[in-house]
Parts: C-alpha cells; structure tokens; sequence
C-alpha cells in the first residue's frame, strides 16, 4: 500500500491546528463576471466539512480551485500552511489533494483495475505488475464492500458501482485531502452507509475531507462543520450541530422555506387511466401488475436496480416487453415512444444529460423533439417553436441568459424544469417521472414538487419513481415498492412512510401493513 | 461543460452568426475569387464558371446526401465507386436495349430509372448493414466501396464500358444542354442544394438528423425512429449518387476501372469545409455547397496559373481540410 506513496507519507505532519488545506479571501472571475466573492474556507486533517449551497453558488468552482482544475483570480490557496499555485490537477493530486467528480472521469472501455491505476500503474521492472494491481484492487473494493469483478469493463458496471471506482481510485492515491462532489447523488441508501463508514474510517486516518452534498440530512450526519455558500459568497460556517437541516436550506435559499411539499391529494375518484397485468421484461422486471388512477400521485421506491427504471422503459416502448398493458380500459400494444405518446403516456428519463437533452443545442430544438409534429406540416412553423419556448419559460419558470444559450450550459434544475416542459408539449394523460429532482438544489425542489401536484391537480395521472425517500413519502398517496424487479409492497396513505418502504424495499419481515 | 453548468454566466451561445467558423468558409470562398480574378482575367468569364461549375456538380449533388449521412452521425466511403458501378450497369442496360427499343429517348428513361433505383437500393444496402446489423459505417461503407469498384472493373473486363456512340450523342445534351443557358448538372445542384438546404433547417427529418447525431439515446426516448431516419440518410444519399450518374454518363459516354476515383474523399471533405460536424450533431447544407466550391475553384485556379504546379491540387485540398478541422475543433472548446 505505501510503496506509491512514499512521496506523501514522508512530508512531515502539520501541527494540528494548521489546516492541511485552505482558500483565504479567494476570488475567481469568468470574463466580467465574478462568481466568487472572498472565499475562506479551511479544511483540517481527520475532519469532514461539508459545502452546501443551490446550484449556481459556486461550490464547484470551490472544489475546483481547491484540487488545481481552476486557478484562483485573487486570494491564496495554501497547503499546510504555505501559498501554493497549482498548475494543474495532477499536481494537486501528486500533492495529496484528490477530486472525486461527480460526473466520473473513467475511461468506459478500461476495466475497474486499470481505471484505478490509470497513470500511476505498478510495475515490475519494465512491466506492468498485474497480479499486484488486482489483488490492490480486489482489496480496494473489498474495503468499499462492492463485490466487483477487478477485470469488469466500466461501461457495463452500473452508476453506483462506477462511483465507488472513483473513491476505490481516490483511496488508492491516499489522498490527505479528498474532495466530493455530490458522492451519493448516485448512490442507494445501503451504499451510502458503506461510504459513511469509508469516510469515517479516513477521518481517523487523518484525512481531510470536504463534502458537498445536496442531501442535508446526510450532510447534518457526517459533518463536522458546515459552510454554506450563496451567490458565490459565504453565508455561514458552523460547527456540528449549530445548523438544523431546515436552518442549514433556509441559508441556502436565503428564505424561509415553508413545507416543502404542497399538501397531499388524494386521487379523483377510482377511475383507473393505466392498467398493468403481468408485465415481464427480460430478466429485471417479473410480472408486474398495478393501477394508476385519475389524478393520482403515484410513488414507486425502490433500491437501485430493483427494475423501476426498467418497468418504465418497458411501458413507453423503450424496452421488450410482454404482458397486457389497458389504457382508459382498452388494451394498449406499445412498442415505440411515438406509439406510447398517441397513448398519452410520457416518461421524464432518470438521466437527463443521456436520455432527456441534447446538451449542445439550444431550449427551442430540446424543447419541441418530442412533439415535433405538433409543430411541423412539411416545414417546421418556429413562430409557434418560439411561442411555446416562451409559455414553457413562464410556466415553468426556466431561468437562461438568453433564449438561445445552448442547454448543457444551464443549471441542472434549470434543464430538468425543460424537460419537464417539453415532455408536457406531447399532451399527455399519463406523465412517469424518474427521479424528479436528482442533483437540483433546495428551491428548484420544491418548485418541482408544485409543478408535479399542478399536473395531477389538472387531470393528469403522475407516477414518481425517486430514490429519496422522502420524496415519496411527501409527494404520494399511494407508494408502490420494488425489490428484485417485483412488486414487493404497497403502502398506503397516513401508512406511507419510510421505515415501511425500506423493510419492503431490503425484503425485510413485514409489519403488517402492505400487501405484499 | 460540466464546468460551464455551475458557471453563473454562460456566455456561449447557440447561433454564432457572425463568428470566424461561421463566415470562415464563405471568406474562404471570396478570397478564391479574388485570387483567381487578379491571377488570370479569364477567371470569371462565364465559360470557366460554367466549367467549374458543372464539374463541381456531380461532387456537389453528392455532398448534400453526405451533409444528412454525417450529421446523423454516419459516413459513407462508398460513393466515388457506386458512381462507377451505377455508370457501368446504367451504360450496359441502355446499350442491351438498343436492339429493342432503338436508339431514342425510351431507352435513355430507362437506363436513367435505372441509375436512380440502383442508387437508392445500393444506398439501402448500406443502411440496413448499417442500421440493422449494427455494423460500423466506417466498415460497411468501406467494404461496399471495395465491391462496388470491383465490380465495375469486371463488367468492363478490366478496360471500358461505352455508350453506343449514336445513343451518346442523343444523351449528351442532358450534360451539354442545359436551362436559360445555364447547364444541366448546375441547374440540378442549386435545386438539390436548395431542397436539402429546406429539409435540413426547416423540417423535422433534418431536426431528427442532428439530433440522432448530437444523441442517439436521446432521440430515441424523444420518439425519433433513430433506425429508420438513419436509414433514409443513406437511401437519399444513394439515390442522389444515381442522380449524379446519370448527369455523369453523358459527358464521357463511358465508364471504367477509374470512374469517380477518390470522390468519396471530395465529398466529404466537402461536407467538412463547410462546417458540418464530422462527429455529427450538426450539419449546414449551404456550408456544403460553399466547400464544392471552395474544392473546385482551388482545382481550377491551380490549371489555370503555372504559379504552382497543378500536381499540388491534392496537397493544398488537404491543407485545407485540416484547417477546417482546426476552426472546428476552435469553436467546440469556445463553447
């Protein structure tokens, strides 16, 4: 393990009270335009600080300048107590200070081994030393509790296990300092009490950490202090247990939020619009019956992979499927998007920047892609592109620049509000959406949730799948829980909450209530 | 990118208009004229434009298919040879009917059907290769860009296949002839260019084009039959190559071995000078056309000067579509 390392465990140890890393009053420009105003932020060895703040405030610019991918326009960046400039993220790294993206650097067509030692490879002499890079490896995974095949191709590993390559190829550089963006955005709640318990193990360890996460209850969990920023400024640091979590968003936003949720609804009457027998796709999902009513909200909880996702894909025609599927009482043979649309049923994709938007073109061509044909008869009509880009901009309250700015660079709730709309252009009676608000910020939550309460409010029956539970429990009446592509549950009403969910998500003992 | 998202000022727009990359080509474009008129004062005489044009055209025709095929994210090697192929069979046919139907127009029709459905069926074959057997176009096209010129090389014996001479006197017009003076093959350009210029910006087929281009899954969960659009790329790009035979056999009343040589490569450097993304995601026609013109004037200036020799033709095309290349690659990481 040290052999790597020899670089890094030979500098000598700060003295406790010396922040291993820290910004003093640093600032950082794009163009004319400042994001950020007088940072200071000091990260300590063995100690997790956790970076909130909405989309947009300048957390990633933080984590940025911090592990060497942006240079600070004024201020100082030190290093146990020095002012140091990194040229660049290798640098950093070298140094000690590792970012762990979000949005993961792998190499897809690498296998996980050679992803973690991309760059710093053992050798043996002049030859790579496999077998000691697997059983490092092997190690590694063991530790982050993953049971992954070292040899496995990272394009066929799913997203929680290529997230938990990343912090395996972090803890292999044994950084000191371990940035995270976001690390369990993608990641189950059994996965992420295995990185909690990672995490802690590297505090001990005397590594610093810096944190961000859009989960606050997690952030109230695992920090030992809490700085949030606003409007690329620093609002608060606080120490544990100073902040509430509704504190800790109220600072974020820079508003009291009033409940998150709008009030529950139950559905209009018993009338069922989607009717679902003995629906089997492939492997992941095994007969799957259920009804979705008028104006109903319908939660579906699961763990990751339990075949939400995959049941979905299959109703819209995405994916194979057999079974009898009734819409409005009469059968519907739905083999394409196009034929699921003239349905009335549209899915909002989980992953927005692969399935949801074309990053590189503009609000008006995202916008109207799906229900093209409403706007075209030979020729496309773009008065009426542009009309409807300006009602969806009002309705749904999207924020650009400009009208043309390109769509990957809008903020995530920014993009997920138009893919809402656009969606909706297809008229639909039936609207499935996937992780309505995954990686969007406090205030564009709760937006979301109002829009998804308006819908089922104007007739349109909902279904929400959502990893957060408590998305789930403050949006449905009605929660349907998967495990291992089946129908494991179903919690109702004043029943609906989390401790339920889980025990039918894990496939614990029951309690009584749920009918699986 | 992921950068630029938690920017609170994107500056980047969709629409550059009036950027470098955008004019590059049509600066491109005038600077050629310019040099061509102060080389030699014949340049613009309307003779060496009608020649210029008219052997831009076939190229031309060619690369407006090829604008869609690239910017769905395809590319089709085959072109140059399906050419050749189509010339060879479409001249054999007309000749096997002389002693039929005579030496009229009926057989010419027919010869002329003849090159537009084997265009769009050889298209085909490469789509559906493509499309459904999930093969690489890279491939596909380069193996059926090996048939086709193999094949015509052995249906012409390894020489020549003619059009009956009195049979190619009555066809010759359809290259010669031409609308208001303005030859045939210029006049067939400026229409496909105008009508793919149409369905590229202004209908939903081109929006689907540049879609499956910039995101296959996308498309696909946006209902765009991501297949089927895919498929049409090539079926129209095949037809326009019949389309181009048939302007093509005319003028030389043969075909051979060497017919079409290297227009693959013309094409689509073509398609690239005029900013279509090799990548796909995004593809202009009038960029296009700009690039056929750009390609043919370089070719014409170079006969028409001794100030560099006219053996360098292909060096400075090449020079140029690196270039190209470069701007584009310029304005990705503008973005």
């Amino acid at each position: 393990m040290t052999a790597t390392l020899a670089t890094q465990t030979a500098r000598p140890a700060p003295a406790p009270d010396t922040p291993v890393l820290a910004l003093r009053n640093v600032q950082r420009s794009f163009g004319p335009i400042q994001v950020l105003h007088d940072v200071t932020i000091e990260l300590f060895p063995g100690e997790v600080h956790a970076l909130i703040g909405e989309n947009g405030a300048g957390k990633s610019t933080t984590m940025k300048i911090m592990s060497g991918y942006l240079a600070a326009s004024g201020g100082t960046v030190e290093l146990d107590g020095a002012p140091v400039s990194f040229a660049e993220s290798r640098e950093a790294e070298a140094r000690g200070v590792t970012l762990i993206h979000q949005e993961f650097n792998l190499a897809q067509l690498l296998s996980v081994e050679q992803n973690i030692f991309l760059g710093h490879e053992l050798r043996r002499g002049w030859r790579l030393d496999h077998a000691a890079m697997r059983a490092r490896t092997r190690d590694l995974l063991d530790r982050l509790e993953t049971p992954l095949d070292p040899r496995a191709q990272v394009s066929a590993i799913s997203v929680p296990e290529k997230q938990m390559v990343e912090i395996a190829k972090a803890l292999s550089r044994k950084a000191r300092v371990l940035i995270m963006d976001e690390p369990t955005a993608a990641l189950t709640t059994r996965e992420t009490e295995v990185l909690f318990r990672q995490i802690e193990r590297l505090k001990e360890e005397g590594t610093a950490i810096l944190y961000t996460s859009h989960k606050l209850d997690e952030v109230a969990r695992i920090a030992d202090r809490v700085t949030v920023m606003r409007d690329g400024r620093l609002v608060r640091t606080a120490a544990r247990g100073e902040m509430t979590v509704d504190q800790m968003a109220e600072a974020m936003v820079g508003r009291e939020l009033s409940d998150m949720f709008p009030p529950k609804r139950p559905a209009d009457g018993s009338e069922a619009v989607l009717e679902v027998e003995g629906v089997t796709i492939g492997t992941v999902v095994q007969d799957v019956s259920f009804t979705l009513r008028r104006g109903e909200i319908l939660g579906f909880a699961g763990l990751v992979g339990s075949g939400r996702t995959e049941l979905m894909e299959g109703l819209i025609g995405v994916r194979p499927s057999t079974g009898t599927v009734r819409i409005n009482g009469s059968p519907a043979h739905i083999h394409s998007v196009e034929a699921a649309m003239a349905a009335g049923l549209v899915y909002l994709p989980e992953d927005r920047k692969e399935h949801g938007l074309i990053l590189t073109q503009d609000m008006r061509r995202n916008l109207t892609l799906l229900a093209l044909k409403k706007f075209s008869n030979i020729l496309i009509d773009k008065r009426a592109e542009a009309a409807a880009l300006e009602r969806a901009i009002r309705e749904f309250d999207i924020r650009a620049p400009q009208s043309d700015v390109l769509i990957g660079n809008l903020s995530g709730g920014n993009q997920q509000k138009l893919l809402l709309a656009k969606i909706m252009l297809a008229e639909p009676q039936i609207v499935i959406i996937d992780e309505p608000t995954r990686g969007i910020d406090v205030g564009t939550k709760q937006q979301f949730y109002g829009f998804i309460h308006t819908l089922a409010e104007a007739g349109h029956s909902v279904i929400v799948i959502s990893s957060e539970m408590t998305e789930v429990i403050g949006l449905c009446d009605r929660v349907i829980v998967m495990r291992r592509g089946r129908i494991a549950g179903e919690v109702t009403g004043a029943d609906v909450n989390e401790d339920d969910i889980v025990r039918l998500a894990m496939g614990l003992e029951q309690k009584g209530n749920g009918n699986g | 990118m992921a950068m630029a998202e938690t920017r609170a000022n994107p500056p980047a727009r969709s629409g550059p208009r009036f950027e470098l990359q955008t004019l590059g080509p049509i600066l491109a474009l005038v600077a050629l004229v310019v040099i061509g008129t102060i080389l030699n004062p014949d340049f613009l005489a309307s003779q060496n434009i009608t020649n210029v044009l008219s052997r831009s055209a076939f190229i031309g025709i060619m690369a407006v298919g090829m604008t869609f095929v690239i910017t769905a994210g395809g590319l089709d090697l085959s072109v140059g040879s399906m050419t050749a192929f189509i010339s060879g069979v479409m001249i054999m046919i007309m000749n096997a009917l002389i002693p039929a139907l005579g030496t009229n127009w009926s057989v010419i029709l027919v010869g002329m059907g003849a090159g537009l459905a084997m265009g769009a069926l050889l298209g085909a074959v490469n789509g559906f290769l493509i499309t459904r057997m999930g093969i690489e176009a890279f491939i596909v096209t380069l193996g059926s860009m090996v048939i086709f010129r193999s094949l015509v090389t052995w249906l012409a014996d390894g020489g020549t296949i003619s059009l009956n001479f009195s049979l190619g006197s009555l066809y010759e017009p359809v290259y010669y002839g031409g609308l208001f003076g303005i030859r045939w093959p210029i006049v067939v350009f400026a229409v496909v260019a105008v009508l793919g210029e149409i369905a590229m910006r202004h209908t939903a087929y081109g929006r689907h084009c540049a879609a499956i281009g910039s995101n296959e899954q996308v498309a696909r969960y946006s209902a765009v039959h991501v297949a089927r659009v895919r498929m049409m790329t090539y079926v129209i790009l095949g037809l326009l190559v019949g389309l181009a035979s048939v302007l093509y056999v005319p003028r030389l009343g043969s075909a051979s071995n060497s017919t079409g040589l290297l227009w693959e490569l013309e094409t689509i450097a073509a398609v690239i000078i005029g900013g279509t993304l090799l990548s796909g995601g995004f593809g202009r026609v009038w960029g296009t056309v700009v690039g056929v013109l750009i390609l043919g004037l370089i070719d014409n200036i170079l006969n028409l000067t001794d100030l560099v020799s006219p053996y360098l033709n292909g060096a400075i095309q090449g020079v140029i579509i690196i270039l190209a290349v470069v701007l584009q690659r310029a304005r990705k990481a503008s973005r």
